[in-house]
């Protein structure tokens, strides 16, 4: 299940699944129970957005116990922010240049 | 992993590459050095192994123990604060690393948390990981880190 930035869009264009990222950033490792506690949705709602979210790794799951719990995964967020932001704080490392033949080298192969 | 603790998160990221190759860029300190932000770990990498973070000045960060290491799969320490007071007065933390085949790429999960209620330490590192782990993919993907390592620390 690998993602792409059209996952992500696809998911944050949705006010309801945003609210449940805001939740889970203000508390993070929440069930679906408590996720759906104040929210005028039904659980199957819940659930599908949740699905929708993981989906495009936006949210990660763990499982303790019975209970599956949700956590904000900042990441591929992360990664947009630097996609489009970064160019304009740092200057580029000449020192890297060579890394991506290291990289490919039979050492990390 | 870490189950029930008070203070945690869990981040994940697909990435491109072999799981080998991948553990390789986990623990290579050299390699490691270059996408997170300039510090560096230092391991025996072994069960039992002392683990240490090392800052770009070679002051030490963070200290710990190597408590599960089965490559190509999965690596935890326990991992302690070293250079901040109040965050080292707040003790033990696990860190766990999952590697997992998905077709062409792997998915990395980082779980970190604290037995401890609003921790400021899982705080700190919370808000490094996900800058580390676009690297380390940048790094891995396109042989380039998107944040240059820093030149002292925070």
């Amino acid at each position: 299940m690998e993602t792409n930035d059209d996952d992500i869009f696809r998911a944050l264009a949705d006010r309801s699944r945003r609210r449940l990222l805001d939740r889970l950033h203000a508390t993070d490792g929440q069930s679906l129970g408590d996720l759906c506690a104040g929210l005028n949705m039904t659980r199957q709602a819940v659930a599908k957005h949740l699905a929708v979210l993981e989906g495009a790794n936006l949210i990660a799951s763990k499982r303790q116990g019975r209970e599956k719990l949700h956590y904000i995964n900042p990441v591929p967020i992360n990664e947009i922010a630097e996609r489009w932001i970064s160019k304009f704080e740092q200057p580029r490392l000449s020192a890297l240049s060579d890394l991506k033949n290291d990289l490919e080298g039979e050492s990390y192969g | 992993m870490d189950n029930a603790a008070k203070s945690s998160f869990v981040y994940v990221t697909y990435i491109k590459a072999t799981p080998e190759r991948l553990w390789e860029a986990l623990i290579s300190p050299e390699f490691a050095a270059k996408y997170w932000l300039g510090n560096r770990p230092e391991a025996e990498w072994k069960v039992g192994g002392a683990w240490k973070l090392v800052f770009p000045d070679g002051a030490i960060a963070d200290v710990g123990e190597i408590t599960a290491f089965d490559p190509p799969k999965r690596l935890s320490i326990r991992w302690r604060n070293e250079w901040a007071p109040e965050l080292n007065a707040e003790g033990w933390s696990v860190c766990t690393m999952e590697l997992e085949p998905v077709g062409e790429a792997v998915k990395l999960t980082v779980a970190h948390g604290i037995e401890r209620e609003n921790s400021k330490f899982i705080a700190g590192v919370s808000g490094g990981w996900p800058q580390i782990l676009s690297n380390l993919k940048s790094l891995l993907e396109t042989g380039s880190v998107v944040l240059p390592p820093r030149e002292a620390r925070p």
